[in-house]
């Protein structure tokens, strides 16, 4: 009875799968997650900008945090989901898995590069230096130049179904680097400060500014959500207008 | 198994030795970057000796990418590596004979001539042993990780460049312990800090030895269909 019930839940998420069924629950989606996380992220700015206190070190700067650590978490969370969208097209063959990764590789790479910018904004004045070349710095510029990789890859090879093979074997490879970036403010002693959010012991930072920060990486993720949904739909009718034109072609070929 | 195996590595090395243009041209590329590199930021002998590790694992980084893309495309143009996919010999090592062909022609050469180019570069004595120590280690990870790169881009159009962009990222690890072993040594630290990048180095290493044949017959695989 349990491995029944397995096999009809496996079977229902492969039913969400099939584009046409993605495509009308898609549709449906896409409108709350876009008044959502536009609310949310209102929200967050508000707090983050307005009614939050100065760091009593760093001064208004630190509103730039705000900014630059959900970019960096969604840089690395942009990275997983592709990681993970292809290792699922690598497995079970489904081209919307295949569709998910190539969708999500340019959100994320706009992430890391608004989570590098930020960061040499917020490095000026705080360490005097647009950029230091430590271990977080490193891995993340190294994460934007995997993701450049992997978009220049899917744009080199013409036939879908073969680039969609090749990304994904490359982005698999490339996912070493994100426990890498995550340890490597733990691994190497380094100018950038290690985590205060996501630690064993709870978080360090005050809660005035957690509050903002949360928002933020809660409404840019959903953010990310809906840009990764638009970008799939776009896909997905890029591929029917793809293979109506191959059919109009082999048919003008016949006649 | 084994028999294919060396019979594979055997026709790589008969085929760059009697065609010449791989491993010859790496070298001869390492030489001239090297060349030019005094003539860019001038000739100052404490300089040169400051950056010379540093600067010799980025030229052989560079001259070992510019025959990366040999590495499947001719097999691929002529057929062969239809053939090799279908014989008795798995992908994976396929991969690794055609990697340790890559790393016998290019890399060990690449390897041998650097104590030349490291007395252009005026590079301190106590630093060659463990510089060259770091590059036996690193530089067949150079090759497995780029035959993944070659992999990939296999019969793609203008493959060399892109497989060298592909490749380039997971190459930093290699080029920050390599150059970590000899200026630990050259700067006069202890043996502890080299020993450290020596051993990570060789942890690099050692797992691109399994990434690289996985990773690369997995893209071959891709783009054979």
């Amino acid at each position: 009875m349990a491995d029944m019930n397995r096999i009809s839940a496996a079977q229902r998420f492969h039913a969400y799968a099939n584009p046409a069924r993605f495509m009308a629950l898609s549709a449906r989606l896409l409108a709350p997650l876009w008044g959502l996380s536009l609310l949310v992220v209102g929200a967050g700015l508000w707090f983050a900008l307005f009614d939050s206190p100065p760091d009593y070190q760093q001064g208004e700067t630190v509103r730039i945090m705000y900014v630059h650590v959900p970019a960096a978490w969604l840089a690395m969370f942009g990275y997983s989901v592709m990681a993970v969208a292809s290792a699922a097209g690598l497995v079970f063959r489904h081209p919307l898995s295949d569709l998910c990764a190539k969708s999500a590789a340019p959100i994320g790479a706009a992430f890391t590069f608004l989570a590098l910018l930020t960061g040499s904004l917020w490095g000026k004045p705080m360490w005097g230096t647009w950029w230091e070349w430590d271990a977080r710095m490193t891995s993340v510029l190294i994460l934007f130049f995997l993701y450049l990789g992997y978009i220049a890859l899917w744009a080199t090879i013409e036939e879908p179904a073969r680039a969609a093979r090749a990304a994904a074997v490359l982005a698999l490879v490339g996912a070493i680097n994100i426990p890498i970036i995550r340890y490597s403010v733990v691994w190497w002693n380094t100018l950038h400060q290690p985590a205060s959010v996501f630690r064993m012991d709870g978080p360090t930072i005050a809660p005035a500014m957690l509050l903002p920060l949360a928002l933020m990486g809660i409404g840019l993720t959903l953010l990310f959500v809906a840009l990764l949904l638009v970008r799939m739909r776009a896909e997905v009718m890029r591929r029917r207008v793809r293979n109506l034109r191959l059919a109009q072609a082999a048919s003008a070929g016949e006649a | 198994m084994m028999r294919a195996f060396l019979a594979l590595l055997a026709r790589d090395l008969r085929l760059a030795v009697r065609l010449g243009g791989g491993g010859g041209m790496a070298v001869f590329f390492f030489l001239v970057v090297i060349a030019l590199l005094p003539l860019g930021i001038g000739p100052d002998r404490e300089l040169l000796a400051r950056v010379a590790p540093g600067m010799l694992w980025v030229a052989l980084l560079l001259a070992a990418l510019l025959t990366l893309d040999r590495l499947f495309q001719a097999d691929y143009e002529d057929g062969s590596l239809d053939l090799l996919s279908m014989g008795s010999l798995p992908l994976e090592l396929v991969v690794v004979a055609k990697a340790l062909g890559h790393w016998l022609t290019t890399g060990l050469p690449l390897v041998v001539v650097t104590p030349l180019l490291g007395v252009l570069l005026n590079l301190p004595g106590e630093a060659y042993a463990p510089l060259i120590l770091a590059m036996l280690i690193g530089t067949p990870a150079l090759s497995f990780l780029g035959a993944i790169g070659a992999a990939l881009t296999v019969g793609v159009r203008r493959g060399g460049l892109l497989a060298s962009l592909l490749v380039l990222p997971f190459y930093v690890p290699v080029l920050i312990f390599g150059t970590g072993a000899a200026n630990a040594a050259s700067g006069g630290f202890s043996g502890e800090a080299g020993q450290q990048s020596l051993i990570l180095l060789a942890a690099v290493a050692l797992s691109s030895l399994v990434l690289g044949p996985l990773g690369g017959a997995a893209a071959l695989r891709a783009n054979l269909r």
